[in-house]
């Protein structure tokens, strides 16, 4: 095609798929997609991992026809999709405990390849808490081995299955229900954070990628290529959460959008250790447009609000731009 | 074939026959040396498509367990120690899934003080984990205790653990009969899993579940830990035909127990592992004399043969339970299985722990015993060759001043200095 289409949706940057050459077309908009994780499961209405996981396995299965194992950290994805016996997973898939995520996935692909089996690829995923917190020894571990995983970090920024606790993930300022806003300095302290994405591409790993809910496309075609290759691959997707960042349900592809494009959550894929593409930002916003709607920075708005918080988050923000060179054109 | 061989390297071999399809491990003494030698025979192709993987804890050892086991693999891992307590959770989560991998505890104690010798209380801290436990009584029970471990992990879908003393076992050369392969494979079937990950019938395992059925799969771990008790005596005589030696060791019964000069012994020496070779002597030595003792070992802990112990100790009068380990602040974990067995029957139960932390457990202590057993001067509970004069001082220390310091290192001081 020598044109790209530039048909978007008013306000959401979004095309239609109606408007899409056939080999354009999203997974989840044809009908042979397996619905992987299908409906009438118990997430909250506007959960942004139900979207991101469903998009991801679905993704997952087209690339591989059909043949994925799942295996799943303890966590929100877990409990909504399988309360016995209302599974919600049409594909084989399994949850050890929350901090095994990864090496539970490391022994099926083992056993697979001592079967001979390599035309099942395995894909293991969890919350934040299971990805950066207590399943990250055992995910260095099969970064390192380079063992043949593809594991998917959806990031909601805090422990929402257990009632929204602050996590290694949580950014700073946010409330939580372990760093309050009150004080002289509320919610969670600015810290160095951890950073999994660029811990992943440190372990020089074929391929590491964010991705986004509010860019789905994108989070398809980085699991398509993510399925396309061997070895530990690692994707980490914000999933926005309308119980723990208090907002509105209908919200949620805004505010994955608005952390991008204010800088706060970079989205760029990795191969190798070393950056190959970055997603430039469309239309810049400063901070305030994603902080101002969401309940968990509440405090830093209004007569009694924090203008230098906001200001340090800015900065933050700041940083990113120039350090994943977010500005300029788009390809 | 017979061959002088290190106890860890008949049971590696032993393994290799086995052929499991993944082996993880994370390297703990006294387990290393099965492990590195698996990893040499994997590489060589003694283990046909079999794949080694070195993972970065033992929580991940067992982690990766579940998952090639939940994927149809035969799975095999080893650990110790505070090993075996880095990975309790997914230990339990083995079980409860029903996933029939075999591991070998290389016994060893548990710090602090951190100690890498020979005990029990790593194993018997997971006694209630769900796992089927079996204790080998020596090198040659060790080895040819895997091969049933396997046979029973698949026929049940439950885990199994095979317990060997660390060093004593582990680290001893003894003459050793190496299952042969062929013999093995006529033995232990290709492994079919109960539950399987597989595209072409997806499942889901693992799911949550709540109230309504929990106690459903728990009672369901229960029955068939009590269908263990009838599967392994079935499945030792089979191994009997088909190696002409029992699973378990001399004087095996129904590889549940064993039983020696039971018959008319009026004291019985309960213990499990590896110093029933030195209570058999002490036995011999008191029969010389005339005096009517007996040793009954304990295979199968869990689960627990109350009527095969029942039935071997109801005759005795007195009862001396040697233990590896204790529970602080009660005592015994054996004897208090023992005592659930003998219930209702007046049996004078003495609990001696020995052997802590790789104190040698010597002939001469174990007649002791049995010297005092017969007087009647033994205590209900008891440590074998405690140091008192040892514990005493640090109890004095303790009542002079409130900033008595860190015990372990002031009683290496007294000792040193004594």
């Amino acid at each position: 095609m020598s044109t790209p289409l530039k048909f978007y949706q008013v306000g959401s940057f979004a095309v239609g798929n109606r408007l899409l050459g056939d080999e354009q077309l999203s997974v989840q908009s044809r009908s042979d997609r397996t619905n992987s994780l299908t409906s009438g499961h118990r997430a909250c209405q506007g959960c942004g991992e139900a979207l991101g996981a469903r998009y991801v396995m679905d993704a997952a299965m087209a690339a591989t026809d059909g043949k994925v194992i799942a295996v799943n950290a303890t966590g929100c994805l877990e409990v909504f999709s399988t309360p016995y016996p209302e599974t919600s997973w049409r594909l084989p898939w399994m949850h050890s405990l929350f901090g095994n995520a990864a090496p539970v996935a490391t022994g099926v692909a083992f056993a697979l390849k001592a079967q001979g089996r390599s035309d099942i690829r395995v894909v293991a995923q969890g919350g934040d808490g299971g990805t950066v917190d207590i399943g990250f020894g055992p995910l260095s571990g099969m970064f390192e081995r380079n063992d043949d995983v593809l594991y998917v970090c959806y990031d909601n920024e805090a422990y929402m299955n257990t009632g929204v606790q602050r996590s290694g993930a949580t950014p700073p300022a946010a409330r939580t229900n372990t760093t309050h806003a009150v004080g002289e300095n509320p919610g969670a302290s600015f810290t160095q954070g951890k950073n999994l994405p660029k811990i992943a591409m440190a372990h020089g790993i074929p391929y590491v990628a964010t991705a986004s809910v509010s860019d789905l496309h994108d989070l398809e075609e980085k699991v398509t290529k993510a399925m396309s290759m061997h070895g530990a691959r690692y994707l980490h997707v914000l999933v926005p959460c309308p119980l723990g960042w208090g907002t509105k349900s209908e919200e949620t592809i805004k505010l994955a959008r608005l952390a991008t494009e204010s800088g706060l959550f970079p989205i760029y894929e990795a191969e190798n250790g070393v950056i190959t593409e970055t997603k430039k930002i469309r239309k810049q916003v400063p901070v305030d447009e994603y902080l101002q709607i969401q309940k968990r920075f509440a405090h830093l708005f209004g007569p009694k609000g924090n203008p230098e918080i906001v200001k340090a988050i800015q900065a933050i923000a700041d940083r990113n731009i120039a350090e994943y060179e977010l500005l300029g054109e788009r390809q | 074939m017979l061959q002088q061989i290190e106890g860890s390297k008949a049971v590696a071999e032993t393994i290799a026959a086995c052929m499991p399809d993944v082996v993880c491990a994370y390297p703990i003494s006294p387990q290393t040396h099965i492990v590195e030698a698996l990893d040499e025979l994997t590489r060589l192709g003694k283990i046909g498509n079999c794949q080694f993987v070195n993972v970065e804890s033992e929580f991940s050892a067992m982690s990766v367990a579940i998952g090639a086991s939940a994927t149809g693999a035969r799975t095999y891992t080893a650990t110790a120690s505070q090993g075996l307590l880095f990975m309790v959770e997914p230990v339990y989560n083995a079980s409860g899934l029903g996933l029939p991998i075999v591991m070998t505890v290389a016994n060893r104690a548990i710090g602090s003080p951190i100690n890498i010798w020979n005990d029990q209380s790593d194993s018997m801290s997971q006694r209630d984990s769900g796992w089927i436990q079996l204790y080998a009584q020596d090198n040659q029970s060790a080895a040819d205790l895997h091969i049933l471990a396997f046979r029973l992990a698949e026929e049940l879908s439950l885990p199994v653990m095979v317990c060997m003393d660390g060093f004593i076992l582990t680290h001893a050369m003894e003459e050793i009969d190496v299952a042969e392969k062929e013999l093995v494979t006529k033995y232990l079937p290709k492994f079919t899993p109960r539950q399987v990950l597989d595209p072409v019938d997806p499942v889901s395992i693992g799911a949550m579940v709540g109230p309504e059925a929990f106690t459903e799969v728990k009672y369901l771990g229960h029955f068939k830990q009590l269908k263990a008790l009838e599967i392994i005596p079935e499945l030792s005589s089979e191994f009997e035909e088909v190696f002409g030696r029992p699973a378990a060791g001399p004087d095996n019964y129904k590889g549940l127990v064993t039983k020696y000069h039971l018959e008319d012994a009026e004291v019985v020496l309960v213990a499990l592992g590896s110093v029933l070779g030195t209570i058999k002597d002490a036995v011999d030595n008191h029969r010389k004399n005339g005096v009517k003792v007996g040793a009954m070992g304990i295979t199968s802990f869990r689960p627990f043969p109350l009527d095969e112990v029942r039935k071997s100790l109801k005759h005795a009068q007195k009862i001396v339970v040697v233990e590896r380990a204790f529970a602080p602040g009660i005592g015994g974990i054996v004897s208090s299985n023992i005592r659930t067995a003998l219930s209702g029957i007046d049996i004078k139960i003495n609990t001696v722990v020995a052997g802590l932390g790789g104190r040698p457990i010597t002939l001469k202590s174990i007649s002791e015993l049995v010297d005092r057993a017969l007087y009647g001067t033994l205590p209900d509970f008891s440590f074998m060759d405690l140091d008192v004069e040892l514990v005493e001082r640090e109890l004095e220390r303790n009542l002079l001043t409130r900033r008595s310091g860190p015990m372990a290192e002031n009683l290496l001081k007294d000792l040193g200095t004594r």
